[in-house]
């Protein structure tokens, strides 16, 4: 369905993604993950032939996005982060206009706008004007256009974001429903909203596919170095005592490789909040461990945020990058400097 | 047949939206007061109060075309709706057309709206019906030409004031060019005069003169400022 080989583009001088490859099959969901910045909107401006690339081949549906860019159109969907309404028009109407748009024949609109209705269940607000629709209904207009000229492929950008947890779970039913009739590219930065409703992850940084894989593997590949989040407390004691206590406790154990204090996540005596770093899953031997050495356990949870995320499937790479960075200047400089002639008497 | 269903769009929001029933309202205000202030000098001809009615609603035309199309592609980049016509099987080209055939549309109807006053001039003095014909087509081309240049400062900037700016100051440059015209020798004079928007141009059809250089240059104006704004939307696709 989608083939990206080599994919490049640049803003001005700055390099937005690239180089990029991946396959796409029909029917499958795929979740496009990455931090802000990483190049999720501009590899699904790219597929909705909204931008062209710098270099590369990008073909949709055996299309080529750059040599026929309208028969790409015609057969993507796409919903972008804000998504492109009409405040001034009521839904029927805009989604009759978005019909037209996308060549359905004259005859078939009205019932391609009904079963989309029907589809996002927006059939109750139809006829109000689209400005005076809530954040969530206006996302499922959003959809609503997307798939409205029954398109092969459907790219949808961020269509959690802004939404409230009702809704949320809605619109995860909605992007789920369209499993099957087409194939669909979420992207988001929030990994649990992924792995709810796609096959497959595809982890973007820096422009490029850091990683992918269903969610079990994504799993599977964390286990081998999880982050688990601690908040101890151990009564009568200062927060400096019961971090000497919880690091003792932990760091003994087997598998463990880093144990770091943090800002307490609450407040309170002998509170404290520690990260351990572990080669495996050692969630229950902490928890023994920490209790035998007296500690009670106010949480403890593996850690599953995004960035959190990142630097495990990153590794070293990715967590020291800026130390590294920042080194690699310094080590620059310094050789620049041991090798830069010492100023002569003439110059000074 | 894709840039009708635009144009139908956009006319249906100048119809929504009180900002295009007051600008036309406005631009008929005007011309009005202007009429009835030429219309009380008893020495003055019919035929010479024809000829200052186009003139007077040149100005109306020229200003009201600019602000009917600051909104056209500035107002889409600005809301993100652009992306729907970006990403619709539809070509750059006829996403330019159909923006400008709504414009124009309603600055043409704008303008068929002060028919009422040459009427009156026609029933109570002495002009041809040729006269108002090709004034009439005159403040037409203007109007097509003025809407063209205002489309392209819109496919140039996101803010719809900035629009206008920029839709301005190359309308002001373009007829200016009849002052540069007066200042160079021979035959740079020529070249200024006839590029001038209004002066050399427009004022044949003032006075109920056809000539169809003056059409094809308002046609020629209209033509390089819609594909000006084609070339524009086209390469930023490839920012």
């Amino acid at each position: 369905m989608i083939e990206i080989q080599e994919l490049y583009k640049y803003y001005g001088d700055r390099r937005a993604i690239g180089p990029l490859s991946t396959r796409i099959a029909q029917g499958e969901v795929i979740g496009l993950l990455g931090l802000n910045g990483a190049g999720k909107t501009t590899t699904l401006r790219v597929l909705a032939c909204d931008l062209l690339p710098t270099s590369g081949s990008v073909r949709v549906a055996g299309f080529d996005v750059v040599e026929r860019p309208d028969d790409v159109r015609a057969k993507v969907g796409y919903l972008p982060d804000r998504p492109p309404l009409y405040d001034d028009m009521t839904v029927r109407e805009y989604l009759t206009y978005a019909a037209r748009l996308r060549n359905v024949p004259a005859t078939n609109v009205k019932k391609r706008v009904a079963d989309v209705e029907e589809l996002t269940e927006i059939g109750n607000v139809a006829n109000q004007l689209i400005g005076s629709l809530s954040h969530g209904f206006k996302q499922r207009v959003g959809i609503a256009q997307a798939i409205v000229h029954g398109p092969e492929l459907v790219v949808l950008d961020e269509p959690i974001s802004g939404l409230d947890p009702v809704q949320i779970m809605e619109m995860r039913e909605l992007v789920r429903g369209l499993r099957g009739a087409h194939t669909v590219v979420v992207s988001s930065h929030i990994l649990t909203e992924i792995s709810e409703t796609c096959d497959r992850i595809l982890v973007i940084d820096d422009g490029r596919i850091a990683w992918s894989g269903t969610e079990s593997e994504l799993s599977a590949t964390l286990k081998q170095g999880m982050r688990i989040a601690l908040t101890v407390r151990a009564q009568g004691s200062s927060a400096a005592v019961t971090a000497d206590k919880a690091r003792a406790a932990v760091t003994s154990l087997n598998g463990v490789r880093e144990v770091e204090v943090l800002e307490p996540a609450e407040a309170g005596e002998g509170i404290v909040t520690l990260r351990v770093a572990v080669s495996s899953d050692v969630r229950e031997e902490v928890g023994k461990s920490l209790v035998q050495a007296g500690l009670g356990i106010l949480e403890l949870a593996r850690e599953r945020e995004l960035e959190s995320m990142f630097l495990e499937l990153l590794g070293e790479g990715h967590e020291h990058a800026g130390r590294k960075r920042r080194k690699k200047k310094q080590g620059e400089q310094d050789t620049a400097a041991s090798e830069a002639p010492a100023p002569s008497k003439e110059s000074l | 047949m894709r840039a009708l269903i635009i144009a139908r769009r956009e006319l249906y929001a100048y119809l929504r939206s009180p900002l295009g029933s007051a600008i036309i309202a406005a631009a008929l205000l005007v011309d009005g007061i202007l009429f009835y202030f030429a219309s009380l000098d008893t020495k003055r001809l019919s035929a010479q109060l024809l000829t200052q009615f186009f003139y007077d609603s040149s100005a109306a035309t020229m200003v009201a075309g600019l602000l009917l199309s600051m909104r056209l592609l500035a107002e889409e980049r600005q809301s993100g709706t652009i992306t729907l016509l970006n990403t619709a099987p539809i070509r750059d080209r006829d996403i330019v057309i159909g923006k400008f055939i709504s414009s124009f549309g309603v600055l043409t109807l704008m303008n068929l709206l002060t028919a009422y006053m040459p009427l009156m001039v026609y029933i109570r003095g002495k002009v041809s019906v040729g006269h108002i014909l090709v004034g009439y087509l005159g403040l037409i081309l203007l109007g097509a030409a003025v809407t063209a240049i205002g489309l392209f400062a819109s496919s140039l900037a996101r803010s719809q004031v900035v629009a206008v700016i920029i839709g301005a100051a190359m309308v002001a440059s373009l007829i200016l060019l009849w002052v540069v015209a007066r200042a160079v020798n021979p035959p740079f004079n020529t070249f200024f005069s006839g590029l001038a928007l209004h002066h050399e141009n427009y004022r044949p059809f003032m006075v109920g003169t056809l000539s169809f250089d003056r059409v094809a240059y308002y046609l020629m104006v209209t033509y390089f400022f819609l594909l000006s704004a084609t070339k524009v939307l086209e390469a930023r696709r490839w920012r």
